[in-house]
Protein backbone atom coordinates (compact mmCIF):
# COMPACT_ATOMS: atom_id res chain seq x y z
CA UNK A 1 0.00 0.00 0.00
CA UNK A 2 3.03 2.50 0.66
CA UNK A 3 4.84 0.88 -2.06
CA UNK A 4 3.13 2.76 -4.66
CA UNK A 5 3.80 6.40 -3.54
CA UNK A 6 6.17 7.03 -6.25
CA UNK A 7 6.81 11.06 -5.47
CA UNK A 8 10.58 11.59 -4.60
CA UNK A 9 11.57 7.99 -5.00
CA UNK A 10 14.69 7.35 -6.80
CA UNK A 11 14.21 4.84 -10.25
CA UNK A 12 17.31 2.95 -10.82
CA UNK A 13 18.28 2.89 -14.83
CA UNK A 14 21.58 3.91 -16.75
CA UNK A 15 21.12 6.83 -18.76
CA UNK A 16 22.46 10.16 -19.63
CA UNK A 17 19.88 12.24 -17.16
CA UNK A 18 20.93 9.68 -14.41
CA UNK A 19 24.97 10.23 -14.96
CA UNK A 20 24.14 13.85 -15.01
CA UNK A 21 25.99 16.48 -12.36
CA UNK A 22 23.49 16.83 -10.02
CA UNK A 23 24.25 20.55 -10.37
CA UNK A 24 23.15 20.35 -13.78
CA UNK A 25 19.43 18.66 -12.78
CA UNK A 26 19.28 21.35 -9.67
CA UNK A 27 19.98 24.09 -12.02
CA UNK A 28 17.71 22.81 -14.42
CA UNK A 29 15.19 22.03 -12.73
CA UNK A 30 14.97 25.56 -11.04
CA UNK A 31 14.96 27.38 -14.69
CA UNK A 32 12.69 25.09 -16.01
CA UNK A 33 9.82 25.64 -13.04
CA UNK A 34 10.71 29.67 -13.69
CA UNK A 35 10.15 29.33 -17.08
CA UNK A 36 6.57 28.06 -16.38
CA UNK A 37 5.17 31.31 -14.88
CA UNK A 38 6.69 33.41 -17.88
CA UNK A 39 4.29 33.13 -20.59
CA UNK A 40 0.48 32.02 -20.79
CA UNK A 41 -0.02 31.26 -24.09
CA UNK A 42 -0.58 27.40 -25.31
CA UNK A 43 2.68 27.48 -27.58
CA UNK A 44 4.73 28.49 -25.08
CA UNK A 45 3.32 25.39 -23.02
CA UNK A 46 3.92 23.11 -25.86
CA UNK A 47 7.51 23.87 -26.06
CA UNK A 48 7.87 23.20 -22.68
CA UNK A 49 5.96 20.15 -22.36
CA UNK A 50 8.18 19.33 -25.91
CA UNK A 51 10.99 20.36 -23.80
CA UNK A 52 9.93 17.87 -20.64
CA UNK A 53 9.16 14.76 -22.92
CA UNK A 54 12.79 14.76 -24.80
CA UNK A 55 14.27 14.87 -21.23
CA UNK A 56 11.49 12.13 -20.03
CA UNK A 57 12.37 9.68 -22.65
CA UNK A 58 16.24 10.83 -22.63
CA UNK A 59 15.77 9.44 -18.76
CA UNK A 60 14.23 6.18 -19.59
CA UNK A 61 11.77 6.14 -16.80
CA UNK A 62 9.26 4.79 -17.59
CA UNK A 63 6.01 7.26 -18.22
CA UNK A 64 3.51 4.58 -16.60
CA UNK A 65 5.67 4.77 -13.51
CA UNK A 66 5.69 8.62 -13.39
CA UNK A 67 2.08 8.75 -13.42
CA UNK A 68 1.63 6.12 -11.12
CA UNK A 69 3.46 9.08 -8.38
CA UNK A 70 0.70 11.83 -9.22
CA UNK A 71 -2.34 10.07 -8.19
CA UNK A 72 -1.39 11.18 -4.96
CA UNK A 73 -1.53 14.64 -6.38
CA UNK A 74 -4.21 14.51 -8.13
CA UNK A 75 -6.61 15.77 -5.16
CA UNK A 76 -4.75 18.55 -4.96
CA UNK A 77 -4.71 19.65 -8.79
CA UNK A 78 -8.55 19.09 -9.15
CA UNK A 79 -9.16 21.78 -6.09
CA UNK A 80 -7.12 23.74 -7.73
CA UNK A 81 -8.44 23.46 -11.05
CA UNK A 82 -12.15 24.15 -9.33
CA UNK A 83 -11.36 27.23 -7.43
CA UNK A 84 -10.01 28.78 -10.48
CA UNK A 85 -12.77 27.22 -12.41
CA UNK A 86 -15.86 28.36 -10.38
CA UNK A 87 -14.25 31.67 -8.64
CA UNK A 88 -12.86 33.68 -11.65
CA UNK A 89 -14.31 36.81 -12.08
CA UNK A 90 -15.53 37.43 -16.11
CA UNK A 91 -18.14 36.83 -18.32
CA UNK A 92 -20.17 34.57 -17.06
CA UNK A 93 -21.24 31.65 -19.19
CA UNK A 94 -23.29 29.56 -16.46
CA UNK A 95 -23.92 30.47 -12.72
CA UNK A 96 -25.16 28.33 -9.74
CA UNK A 97 -25.26 30.15 -6.46
CA UNK A 98 -21.87 31.74 -5.90
CA UNK A 99 -20.07 29.45 -8.47
CA UNK A 100 -19.56 31.59 -11.62
CA UNK A 101 -18.36 29.61 -14.95
CA UNK A 102 -16.57 32.16 -16.93
CA UNK A 103 -14.64 32.45 -19.91
CA UNK A 104 -11.75 34.12 -18.17
CA UNK A 105 -12.18 31.38 -14.99
CA UNK A 106 -12.20 27.93 -17.98
CA UNK A 107 -8.56 29.85 -19.56
CA UNK A 108 -6.80 30.17 -16.20
CA UNK A 109 -7.85 26.51 -14.82
CA UNK A 110 -6.76 24.81 -18.40
CA UNK A 111 -3.70 26.76 -17.61
CA UNK A 112 -2.97 26.02 -14.35
CA UNK A 113 -3.82 22.08 -14.97
CA UNK A 114 -0.81 22.41 -17.20
CA UNK A 115 1.21 24.78 -15.37
CA UNK A 116 1.00 22.27 -12.34
CA UNK A 117 0.89 19.24 -14.33
CA UNK A 118 4.75 19.61 -15.46
CA UNK A 119 5.97 21.70 -12.54
CA UNK A 120 5.28 17.87 -10.43
CA UNK A 121 6.05 16.08 -13.39
CA UNK A 122 9.53 18.23 -14.01
CA UNK A 123 10.89 18.05 -10.32
CA UNK A 124 9.78 14.69 -9.68
CA UNK A 125 11.81 13.73 -13.01
CA UNK A 126 15.07 15.39 -10.70
CA UNK A 127 14.44 12.84 -7.98
CA UNK A 128 13.50 9.90 -9.93
CA UNK A 129 17.19 9.87 -11.68
CA UNK A 130 19.32 11.73 -8.73
CA UNK A 131 19.97 9.31 -5.66
CA UNK A 132 19.27 10.93 -2.55
CA UNK A 133 22.99 11.54 -1.73
CA UNK A 134 23.80 13.18 -5.06
CA UNK A 135 20.95 15.45 -4.68
CA UNK A 136 22.54 16.57 -1.16
CA UNK A 137 25.68 16.82 -2.26
CA UNK A 138 24.70 19.62 -5.33
CA UNK A 139 22.70 21.46 -2.78
CA UNK A 140 25.90 21.99 -0.94
CA UNK A 141 27.78 22.64 -3.78
CA UNK A 142 25.31 24.99 -5.04
CA UNK A 143 25.00 26.85 -1.86
CA UNK A 144 27.96 27.12 -0.38
CA UNK A 145 28.89 30.46 -1.63
CA UNK A 146 26.39 31.42 1.74
CA UNK A 147 29.04 29.90 3.99
CA UNK A 148 30.39 33.58 3.56
CA UNK A 149 27.21 34.99 5.49
CA UNK A 150 27.73 32.12 8.43
CA UNK A 151 25.09 29.91 7.10
CA UNK A 152 25.82 26.65 8.24
CA UNK A 153 25.55 24.57 4.51
CA UNK A 154 27.04 21.35 4.94
CA UNK A 155 24.97 21.02 8.34
CA UNK A 156 22.00 21.32 6.58
CA UNK A 157 22.62 19.05 3.39
CA UNK A 158 23.47 16.67 6.04
CA UNK A 159 20.40 17.46 7.43
CA UNK A 160 18.74 16.74 4.30
CA UNK A 161 20.41 13.62 3.47
CA UNK A 162 19.71 11.91 6.74
CA UNK A 163 16.22 13.32 6.63
CA UNK A 164 15.36 11.74 2.89
CA UNK A 165 17.65 8.24 3.69
CA UNK A 166 14.95 7.80 6.62
CA UNK A 167 11.89 7.99 4.47
CA UNK A 168 11.96 4.45 2.84
CA UNK A 169 13.41 3.26 5.91
CA UNK A 170 10.52 4.89 8.35
CA UNK A 171 7.97 3.80 4.88
CA UNK A 172 9.36 -0.48 5.55
CA UNK A 173 8.88 0.11 9.47
CA UNK A 174 5.72 1.44 9.21
CA UNK A 175 4.37 -1.33 6.58
CA UNK A 176 6.16 -4.11 9.06
CA UNK A 177 4.07 -2.59 12.23
CA UNK A 178 1.07 -2.12 9.97
CA UNK A 179 1.43 -5.85 9.40
CA UNK A 180 2.17 -6.90 12.60
CA UNK A 181 -0.57 -5.57 13.81
CA UNK A 182 -3.43 -6.35 11.36
CA UNK A 183 -1.96 -10.27 12.23
CA UNK A 184 -3.43 -9.21 15.86
CA UNK A 185 -6.19 -7.91 14.77
CA UNK A 186 -5.92 -4.62 14.37
CA UNK A 187 -8.41 -2.95 11.43
CA UNK A 188 -6.86 0.53 10.34
CA UNK A 189 -9.83 0.42 7.23
CA UNK A 190 -12.60 1.12 9.64
CA UNK A 191 -14.90 4.03 8.32
CA UNK A 192 -15.39 5.56 11.15
CA UNK A 193 -12.61 8.42 11.58
CA UNK A 194 -12.84 8.41 15.34
CA UNK A 195 -12.15 4.70 15.42
CA UNK A 196 -9.58 5.20 12.86
CA UNK A 197 -7.84 7.86 14.97
CA UNK A 198 -7.34 5.49 17.42
CA UNK A 199 -6.19 2.61 15.38
CA UNK A 200 -2.83 4.82 14.66
CA UNK A 201 -1.47 4.07 18.62
CA UNK A 202 -0.71 1.09 17.69
CA UNK A 203 0.88 2.23 14.58
CA UNK A 204 2.35 5.53 15.97
CA UNK A 205 4.17 4.73 19.23
CA UNK A 206 6.11 1.65 18.05
CA UNK A 207 6.94 3.87 14.93
CA UNK A 208 8.11 6.36 17.39
CA UNK A 209 10.05 4.63 19.31
CA UNK A 210 11.46 3.07 16.62
CA UNK A 211 12.26 6.51 14.74
CA UNK A 212 14.28 7.40 17.98
CA UNK A 213 15.92 3.91 18.59
CA UNK A 214 17.47 4.31 15.05
CA UNK A 215 18.25 8.11 15.27
CA UNK A 216 20.42 7.31 18.78
CA UNK A 217 22.09 4.68 16.63
CA UNK A 218 22.74 6.85 13.94
CA UNK A 219 24.11 9.61 15.90
CA UNK A 220 26.40 7.08 17.80
CA UNK A 221 27.58 5.59 14.57
CA UNK A 222 28.68 8.99 13.79
CA UNK A 223 30.12 9.89 16.71
CA UNK A 224 32.71 6.67 16.35
CA UNK A 225 33.53 7.61 12.96
CA UNK A 226 34.78 11.28 14.89
CA UNK A 227 32.40 13.44 13.09
CA UNK A 228 32.79 16.74 13.55
CA UNK A 229 30.99 18.58 10.92
CA UNK A 230 31.89 20.32 7.71
CA UNK A 231 35.16 22.00 8.46
CA UNK A 232 38.07 20.34 6.87
CA UNK A 233 36.27 17.70 5.19
CA UNK A 234 36.73 16.39 1.88
CA UNK A 235 34.29 14.09 -0.14
CA UNK A 236 35.28 10.61 -1.30
CA UNK A 237 33.71 11.44 -4.93
CA UNK A 238 33.96 15.07 -5.33
CA UNK A 239 31.84 16.72 -8.22
CA UNK A 240 33.51 17.62 -11.13
CA UNK A 241 31.78 18.78 -14.45
CA UNK A 242 31.78 16.80 -17.57
CA UNK A 243 31.54 17.07 -20.80
CA UNK A 244 27.90 16.36 -21.42
CA UNK A 245 26.96 18.78 -18.54
CA UNK A 246 28.51 21.42 -20.37
CA UNK A 247 26.12 20.69 -23.53
CA UNK A 248 23.04 19.95 -20.96
CA UNK A 249 23.30 23.83 -19.78
CA UNK A 250 23.84 24.74 -23.65
CA UNK A 251 20.64 22.25 -23.92
CA UNK A 252 18.88 24.44 -20.97
CA UNK A 253 19.99 27.93 -22.45
CA UNK A 254 18.84 27.17 -25.82
CA UNK A 255 15.19 26.38 -24.51
CA UNK A 256 15.37 29.61 -22.30
CA UNK A 257 16.40 31.50 -25.35
CA UNK A 258 13.56 30.02 -27.26
CA UNK A 259 11.10 30.81 -24.90
CA UNK A 260 12.11 34.05 -24.79
CA UNK A 261 11.85 34.02 -28.35
CA UNK A 262 8.37 32.68 -28.54
CA UNK A 263 7.37 35.02 -25.63
CA UNK A 264 9.03 38.56 -28.07
CA UNK A 265 6.63 37.36 -31.12
CA UNK A 266 3.34 36.33 -29.06
CA UNK A 267 3.14 38.73 -26.16
CA UNK A 268 5.48 41.48 -28.06
CA UNK A 269 7.81 42.33 -25.54
CA UNK A 270 10.55 40.89 -22.93
CA UNK A 271 9.74 42.84 -20.02
CA UNK A 272 5.92 41.99 -20.72
CA UNK A 273 6.70 38.08 -20.05
CA UNK A 274 9.03 39.04 -17.24
CA UNK A 275 5.91 40.74 -15.71
CA UNK A 276 7.58 43.83 -15.16
CA UNK A 277 5.06 46.02 -17.12
CA UNK A 278 1.24 44.88 -17.62
CA UNK B 1 -6.74 -26.68 10.62
CA UNK B 2 -5.04 -27.92 7.70
CA UNK B 3 -3.17 -25.66 5.49
CA UNK B 4 -3.18 -26.54 1.53
CA UNK B 5 -0.62 -23.71 -0.28
CA UNK B 6 -1.60 -24.18 -4.04
CA UNK B 7 1.02 -23.07 -6.59
CA UNK B 8 1.15 -19.69 -4.83
CA UNK B 9 3.38 -16.79 -6.56
CA UNK B 10 3.80 -13.25 -5.12
CA UNK B 11 6.20 -10.70 -7.05
CA UNK B 12 7.36 -7.70 -5.51
CA UNK B 13 8.01 -4.59 -7.22
CA UNK B 14 5.82 -5.71 -10.37
CA UNK B 15 6.25 -3.11 -13.45
CA UNK B 16 9.80 -1.72 -12.51
CA UNK B 17 12.90 -2.73 -13.11
CA UNK B 18 13.95 -4.03 -9.81
CA UNK B 19 10.20 -6.75 -10.17
CA UNK B 20 11.35 -10.16 -8.49
CA UNK B 21 9.77 -13.25 -8.10
CA UNK B 22 9.58 -13.76 -4.14
CA UNK B 23 7.80 -16.67 -4.52
CA UNK B 24 7.45 -19.07 -7.60
CA UNK B 25 4.66 -22.09 -7.68
CA UNK B 26 4.99 -23.15 -3.96
CA UNK B 27 3.04 -26.43 -3.55
CA UNK B 28 2.47 -27.52 0.48
CA UNK B 29 0.69 -29.47 2.61
CA UNK B 30 0.66 -29.01 6.39
CA UNK B 31 -1.55 -31.07 8.27
CA UNK B 32 -2.95 -30.55 11.87
CA UNK B 33 -0.61 -30.68 14.84
CA UNK B 34 2.73 -30.67 13.00
CA UNK B 35 5.67 -29.00 14.36
CA UNK B 36 7.39 -27.41 11.35
CA UNK B 37 10.82 -25.47 10.25
CA UNK B 38 10.43 -23.35 7.53
CA UNK B 39 14.39 -22.63 6.57
CA UNK B 40 16.62 -20.71 4.26
CA UNK B 41 18.81 -18.00 3.37
CA UNK B 42 17.55 -14.33 3.71
CA UNK B 43 15.97 -13.22 0.77
CA UNK B 44 15.01 -17.32 0.26
CA UNK B 45 10.85 -16.01 1.09
CA UNK B 46 10.36 -17.65 4.04
CA UNK B 47 9.10 -14.22 5.41
CA UNK B 48 6.65 -13.71 2.07
CA UNK B 49 5.41 -17.30 2.17
CA UNK B 50 4.26 -17.25 5.83
CA UNK B 51 2.82 -13.38 5.33
CA UNK B 52 0.69 -15.02 2.82
CA UNK B 53 -0.57 -17.15 5.29
CA UNK B 54 -2.36 -14.81 7.41
CA UNK B 55 -3.29 -12.56 3.62
CA UNK B 56 -0.75 -9.67 4.81
CA UNK B 57 0.36 -10.08 1.05
CA UNK B 58 -1.90 -11.06 -2.09
CA UNK B 59 -0.27 -13.49 -4.20
CA UNK B 60 -0.58 -12.82 -7.83
CA UNK B 61 -1.48 -16.36 -8.60
CA UNK B 62 -2.37 -19.11 -6.98
CA UNK B 63 -3.91 -19.38 -3.45
CA UNK B 64 -4.02 -20.80 0.29
CA UNK B 65 -6.94 -23.36 1.70
CA UNK B 66 -7.26 -23.23 5.40
CA UNK B 67 -9.51 -25.99 6.55
CA UNK B 68 -10.78 -26.59 2.88
CA UNK B 69 -11.64 -22.34 2.34
CA UNK B 70 -9.90 -20.30 0.57
CA UNK B 71 -8.40 -17.25 2.41
CA UNK B 72 -8.19 -14.86 -0.96
CA UNK B 73 -11.71 -15.26 -1.41
CA UNK B 74 -13.31 -12.07 -1.40
CA UNK B 75 -16.06 -12.75 1.11
CA UNK B 76 -13.71 -14.86 3.36
CA UNK B 77 -13.70 -13.72 6.93
CA UNK B 78 -10.25 -12.55 7.54
CA UNK B 79 -11.17 -11.89 11.44
CA UNK B 80 -11.87 -15.94 11.82
CA UNK B 81 -8.37 -16.13 9.60
CA UNK B 82 -6.24 -14.22 12.45
CA UNK B 83 -7.93 -15.40 15.25
CA UNK B 84 -6.89 -19.01 14.10
CA UNK B 85 -3.40 -18.20 12.25
CA UNK B 86 -1.22 -16.65 14.97
CA UNK B 87 1.32 -14.70 13.42
CA UNK B 88 4.18 -13.32 15.01
CA UNK B 89 7.07 -11.55 13.33
CA UNK B 90 10.83 -10.67 13.35
CA UNK B 91 11.58 -8.64 16.33
CA UNK B 92 7.89 -8.42 17.72
CA UNK B 93 8.96 -6.62 20.92
CA UNK B 94 9.36 -3.89 18.23
CA UNK B 95 5.39 -3.46 18.14
CA UNK B 96 4.80 -3.58 21.97
CA UNK B 97 2.72 -0.28 22.17
CA UNK B 98 0.49 0.16 25.68
CA UNK B 99 1.21 1.30 28.79
CA UNK B 100 1.36 -1.78 30.42
CA UNK B 101 2.70 -5.48 29.49
CA UNK B 102 -1.45 -6.92 30.48
CA UNK B 103 -2.88 -3.86 28.32
CA UNK B 104 -1.10 -4.98 25.74
CA UNK B 105 -1.46 -8.88 25.35
CA UNK B 106 -4.86 -7.60 26.03
CA UNK B 107 -5.14 -5.85 22.72
CA UNK B 108 -5.31 -9.37 20.41
CA UNK B 109 -8.23 -10.92 22.32
CA UNK B 110 -10.10 -7.41 22.11
CA UNK B 111 -9.52 -6.89 18.67
CA UNK B 112 -11.81 -10.36 18.16
CA UNK B 113 -14.63 -8.52 19.82
CA UNK B 114 -14.63 -10.74 23.22
CA UNK B 115 -15.70 -8.49 26.27
CA UNK B 116 -13.11 -7.40 28.68
CA UNK B 117 -13.42 -10.03 31.30
CA UNK B 118 -12.55 -13.12 28.93
CA UNK B 119 -9.75 -10.83 27.10
CA UNK B 120 -8.18 -10.38 30.32
CA UNK B 121 -8.38 -14.16 31.18
CA UNK B 122 -6.76 -14.90 27.79
CA UNK B 123 -4.01 -12.54 28.76
CA UNK B 124 -3.03 -14.13 32.17
CA UNK B 125 -3.23 -17.25 30.33
CA UNK B 126 -1.00 -16.88 27.78
CA UNK B 127 1.43 -14.74 29.81
CA UNK B 128 1.71 -17.88 32.10
CA UNK B 129 2.23 -20.21 28.61
CA UNK B 130 5.01 -17.96 28.26
CA UNK B 131 6.67 -18.10 31.81
CA UNK B 132 5.88 -14.81 32.64
CA UNK B 133 5.47 -14.05 36.70
CA UNK B 134 2.94 -12.04 38.10
CA UNK B 135 5.12 -8.94 39.14
CA UNK B 136 5.90 -8.22 35.15
CA UNK B 137 2.53 -7.94 34.47
CA UNK B 138 1.94 -4.40 35.11
CA UNK B 139 5.68 -3.10 34.45
CA UNK B 140 5.87 -0.78 31.11
CA UNK B 141 6.87 -3.09 28.62
CA UNK B 142 9.38 -1.25 27.56
CA UNK B 143 11.27 -1.58 30.86
CA UNK B 144 11.83 -5.38 30.42
CA UNK B 145 14.74 -7.25 29.25
CA UNK B 146 15.13 -8.10 25.35
CA UNK B 147 14.20 -11.49 26.48
CA UNK B 148 10.85 -10.75 28.24
CA UNK B 149 10.11 -8.24 25.49
CA UNK B 150 10.03 -10.74 22.77
CA UNK B 151 7.83 -13.69 25.56
CA UNK B 152 5.48 -10.59 26.04
CA UNK B 153 5.13 -9.82 22.06
CA UNK B 154 4.69 -13.66 21.73
CA UNK B 155 2.04 -13.85 24.74
CA UNK B 156 0.27 -11.13 22.69
CA UNK B 157 -0.36 -13.49 19.65
CA UNK B 158 -1.11 -16.52 21.81
CA UNK B 159 -3.75 -14.65 23.85
CA UNK B 160 -6.11 -14.72 20.87
CA UNK B 161 -5.77 -18.44 21.20
CA UNK B 162 -4.77 -19.56 17.32
CA UNK B 163 -5.17 -22.97 16.30
CA UNK B 164 -1.69 -22.62 14.20
CA UNK B 165 1.14 -20.64 15.54
CA UNK B 166 3.76 -19.19 13.37
CA UNK B 167 7.24 -17.93 14.46
CA UNK B 168 9.45 -15.58 12.14
CA UNK B 169 12.87 -15.83 13.71
CA UNK B 170 11.80 -16.03 17.42
CA UNK B 171 15.67 -16.57 18.22
CA UNK B 172 16.99 -13.70 16.09
CA UNK B 173 19.67 -11.28 18.70
CA UNK B 174 19.07 -13.50 21.45
CA UNK B 175 21.97 -14.72 23.56
CA UNK B 176 22.56 -18.48 23.83
CA UNK B 177 19.97 -18.62 27.31
CA UNK B 178 17.46 -16.76 25.94
CA UNK B 179 17.23 -18.54 22.72
CA UNK B 180 16.90 -21.85 24.27
CA UNK B 181 14.31 -20.84 27.03
CA UNK B 182 12.63 -19.25 23.59
CA UNK B 183 12.43 -22.63 21.63
CA UNK B 184 11.72 -24.55 24.93
CA UNK B 185 8.63 -22.79 25.21
CA UNK B 186 7.32 -23.54 21.81
CA UNK B 187 7.92 -27.31 21.93
CA UNK B 188 6.45 -26.98 25.27
CA UNK B 189 3.24 -25.05 23.72
CA UNK B 190 2.98 -27.11 20.64
CA UNK B 191 2.74 -30.53 22.92
CA UNK B 192 0.34 -28.63 25.86
CA UNK B 193 -1.77 -27.39 23.10
CA UNK B 194 -1.98 -29.44 19.92
CA UNK B 195 -0.88 -26.71 17.94
CA UNK B 196 0.49 -26.26 14.58
CA UNK B 197 3.59 -24.39 14.57
CA UNK B 198 5.32 -23.49 11.82
CA UNK B 199 9.16 -21.86 13.10
CA UNK B 200 10.83 -19.90 10.96
CA UNK B 201 14.93 -19.90 10.94
CA UNK B 202 18.11 -19.79 8.92
CA UNK B 203 20.07 -21.82 12.11
CA UNK B 204 19.53 -25.50 11.14
CA UNK B 205 21.06 -25.87 14.87
CA UNK B 206 17.98 -23.98 16.37
CA UNK B 207 15.11 -26.31 14.69
CA UNK B 208 16.41 -29.86 14.32
CA UNK B 209 15.93 -30.20 18.22
CA UNK B 210 12.11 -29.56 17.76
CA UNK B 211 10.65 -29.75 14.21
CA UNK B 212 9.13 -33.24 13.02
CA UNK B 213 9.86 -31.76 9.01
CA UNK B 214 12.45 -29.20 7.84
CA UNK B 215 11.24 -27.42 4.44
CA UNK B 216 14.17 -25.32 3.34
CA UNK B 217 13.42 -22.90 0.88
CA UNK B 218 15.85 -21.55 -1.62
CA UNK B 219 15.61 -18.38 -4.70
CA UNK B 220 11.22 -18.81 -3.57
CA UNK B 221 11.04 -22.41 -4.39
CA UNK B 222 11.01 -25.53 -2.11
CA UNK B 223 14.26 -27.01 -2.19
CA UNK B 224 13.90 -29.73 0.42
CA UNK B 225 11.10 -31.56 2.24
CA UNK B 226 11.52 -33.70 4.65
CA UNK B 227 12.25 -34.65 8.16
CA UNK B 228 15.12 -33.78 10.00
CA UNK B 229 17.22 -37.08 8.85
CA UNK B 230 15.95 -36.68 5.16
CA UNK B 231 16.79 -33.21 5.20
CA UNK B 232 20.18 -33.35 6.78
CA UNK B 233 21.04 -36.34 4.44
CA UNK B 234 21.68 -34.01 2.02
CA UNK B 235 23.69 -31.58 3.67
CA UNK B 236 26.22 -31.00 0.33
CA UNK B 237 23.61 -29.65 -1.29
CA UNK B 238 22.93 -27.48 1.63
CA UNK B 239 26.51 -25.85 1.90
CA UNK B 240 26.07 -25.07 -2.22
CA UNK B 241 22.82 -22.98 -1.31
CA UNK B 242 24.58 -21.23 1.60
CA UNK B 243 22.91 -23.55 4.54
CA UNK B 244 24.98 -25.87 6.44
CA UNK B 245 23.69 -29.00 8.53
CA UNK B 246 23.91 -29.38 12.12
CA UNK B 247 27.63 -29.69 13.40
CA UNK B 248 26.51 -33.23 14.44
CA UNK B 249 25.84 -34.27 11.00
CA UNK B 250 29.63 -32.92 10.11
CA UNK B 251 31.39 -35.19 12.88
CA UNK B 252 29.39 -38.37 11.88
CA UNK B 253 29.75 -37.85 8.46
CA UNK B 254 33.57 -37.84 9.02
CA UNK B 255 33.49 -40.11 11.89
CA UNK B 256 31.84 -43.03 9.48
CA UNK B 257 34.04 -42.29 6.32
CA UNK B 258 36.78 -43.01 9.01
CA UNK B 259 35.56 -46.55 9.39
CA UNK B 260 33.28 -46.04 12.25
CA UNK B 261 29.60 -47.53 12.60
CA UNK B 262 28.15 -44.78 13.94
CA UNK B 263 24.80 -43.25 12.48
CA UNK B 264 25.11 -40.38 10.08
CA UNK B 265 21.27 -39.49 10.68
CA UNK B 266 21.81 -38.58 13.59
CA UNK B 267 20.45 -34.78 14.08
CA UNK B 268 21.02 -34.31 17.79
CA UNK B 269 23.66 -34.13 19.97
CA UNK B 270 21.66 -36.79 22.40
CA UNK B 271 21.60 -39.51 19.66
CA UNK B 272 25.35 -38.64 18.27
CA UNK B 273 26.62 -39.54 21.74
CA UNK B 274 24.56 -42.81 21.87
CA UNK B 275 25.61 -43.97 18.77
CA UNK B 276 29.12 -42.64 19.17
CA UNK B 277 29.26 -44.79 21.84
CA UNK B 278 27.45 -48.13 20.93
CA UNK B 279 30.20 -47.74 17.73
CA UNK B 280 33.30 -48.05 20.38
CA UNK B 281 31.37 -50.68 22.25
CA UNK B 282 31.10 -52.88 19.38
CA UNK B 283 34.69 -52.20 18.62
CA UNK B 284 35.47 -53.45 22.08
CA UNK B 285 37.26 -49.81 23.84
CA UNK B 286 35.17 -49.34 26.13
Amino acid sequence: MLRDITLGQYYQEDSVIHRLDPRVKLVGTVFFMISLFMFNNLIGYGLAALFLFGTIKMSKVPFKFMVRGMKAIFLLLLITVFYNLFLTKGDILWQWGFLKLTKQGIETAVYMMIRLTLLIIGSSLMTLTTTPNQLTDGIESLLSPLKIFKVPVHEVAMMMSIALRFIPILMEETDKIMKAQIARGAEFESKNLFKKVKALVPLLVPLLISAFRRANDLALAMEARCYRGGDGRTKMKPLTYKKRDVVAYVVLLLYIVALIAVGIFTEGSLLKILGLVA
Amino acid sequence: MPIIVHHLVHEYGTDTKLNTLALDDINLVIPDGQFLGLIGHTGSGKTTLIQHLDALLTPKSGTVYLDGEDIFEKDYDRRKLRSSVGLVFQYPEHQLFETTVFADVCFGPKNLGLDKKEAELRAYDALKLVGLEDEVFYQSPFDLSGGQKRRVAIAGVLAMQPKVLILDEPTAGLDPKGRDEILDCISALHQKKDMTVILVSHSMEDVAKYVERIIVMNKGKVFLDGTPKEVFAHYKELEEIGLAAPEVTYIMHELAAKGMAVDTGATTLEEAKASILAAMKSRGHI
